[in-house]
Parts: structure tokens; C-alpha cells; sequence
């Protein structure tokens, strides 16, 4: 009973991220400019991370945690380093 | 996993929906909204209230499952929290920057630059 509502509730979560996932991808190849479209590679990288803590739960292992921190770790790096690039035409000045 | 009570599960899976519906909500904003400066305000819904959803299902899950505190997702929102004001501020002052260099839609000019500020009194004359 407790394992199907879980079961259920988790699928449902991971198809909305997906949909989430989905749209950002839409955005990220349409987007008009260049910082269109590093929002939505922004917005994509963290609606991965949340999809894999969802796995995570989903398995039941601590597996996917690290993974997930990993994940943020370099959405932020690659962020920063992308609007560096916008704002100057170089990373490193 | 058969052997956690019901209300864990209730629990669990309706914080997860909740985080994944706010998640998609910004989302939505971010493919529906009309300019740039509108559509950077639409993900931080999912960063902020999705994140801490669906890492408070997955603190919850772990810590009942294996009787004892799992905490180690806080590391997660800790850093998201931190880090998505920076990336979205740099960002935002890059597509000012690129929008005030090219004078292309209604980005409002420059204090300094391109504002000529008008006296109303009459100057003296001495």
C-alpha cells in the first residue's frame, strides 16, 4: 500500500520535472540571445539535479546525492564562467 | 522499501509533487514570458521553493528509512541557495551591459552617460 503511493507519487513528480525539463530545452534552442539561453541551460541544470535526488528516493541509495551536489557545483562554475563571457568576450581578464 | 508506514509515504510523495509543480511552474515562465528581463525572474521559483520540497521529501525518506538523521541534503540547498542569486545577478548585469552597448529596446540609458540633466531655475547673472 505505502511502497504503490510512493511509487505512484514519485512518478508523477519525475514525468512534471521532465515536462519542466522539456520546456527549458524549448527555450534554450529558440531563445533570441545568447543570455536566453544561459538561463535556460541554468534552469535545466537544476531541474536535472532535482530529477536525480528524485532517483535517489526513488532507489533508495546515497548514490545519487553526489551526484546531485556535483551537478550543482558545476551549474554554478559553468554559469558564472558563460555570463563572464557575455559581459566581456573573456573569461579569464 | 514495502515495510514504511503510510503516512511517510503520503508524506514523502506530496512534498515531492509539491517541489516538481514549482519546478515546472518556473519553467512554464521561463518558455512563456516575453522579454529577457521578465523571463530571468521565472526559474528562481523552482531553485528556491522546488529545491527545498524536494530535498525536505528526500531528508524525511532518509531519515525514517535508515533510523537515524540523514542531513546531508541541506549541503545541497545550502549551496543552491547561495549560489542562484550570484549567477542570476552577473547574468542580468551581462544582459544589460550587451543591451545598453547595442541601444536595442527599452533598456533605460546609462546615469552619466547619456542623460543630460536639465536646469529649471535661470542661472543668476552676476
Amino acid at each position: 500500500m505505502s511502497a504503490a503511493i510512493l511509487h505512484w507519487c514519485l512518478l508523477l513528480s519525475q514525468l512534471l520535472v521532465g515536462l519542466a525539463l522539456i520546456l527549458a530545452t524549448y527555450r534554450m534552442i529558440r531563445g533570441p540571445r545568447a543570455q536566453d539561453r544561459i538561463l535556460a541551460l541554468d534552469a535545466f541544470y537544476v531541474a536535472a539535479m532535482l530529477m536525480l535526488v528524485l532517483f535517489g528516493i526513488r532507489i533508495g541509495s546515497n548514490i545519487y546525492f553526489e551526484v546531485a551536489l556535483l551537478i550543482g557545483a558545476l551549474s554554478f562554475v559553468g554559469t558564472v564562467a558563460l555570463a563572464k563571457f557575455l559581459m566581456r568576450g573573456e573569461v579569464i581578464e | 522499501m514495502s515495510e514504511i508506514p503510510v503516512w511517510l509515504a503520503v508524506l514523502v510523495g506530496g512534498l515531492s509533487i509539491l517541489g516538481a509543480a514549482f519546478t515546472l511552474l518556473g519553467c512554464i515562465g521561463l518558455a512563456r514570458f516575453d522579454s529577457f528581463y521578465a523571463r530571468i525572474h521565472a526559474p528562481t521559483l523552482g531553485t528556491s521553493l522546488g529545491s527545498i520540497a524536494i530535498l525536505l521529501a528526500s531528508i524525511v525518506y532518509f531519515t525514517v528509512s535508515a533510523q537515524r538523521p540523514a542531513v546531508h541534503e541541506v549541503l545541497i540547498l545550502v549551496f543552491v541557495s547561495i549560489t542562484t542569486p550570484v549567477t542570476l545577478m552577473l547574468l542580468a548585469r551581462a544582459a544589460l551591459y550587451r543591451d545598453r552597448a547595442e541601444r536595442s529596446g527599452d533598456v533605460p540609458p546609462q546615469w552619466g552617460q547619456d542623460i543630460v540633466v536639465e536646469r529649471t531655475d535661470t542661472p543668476t547673472e552676476g
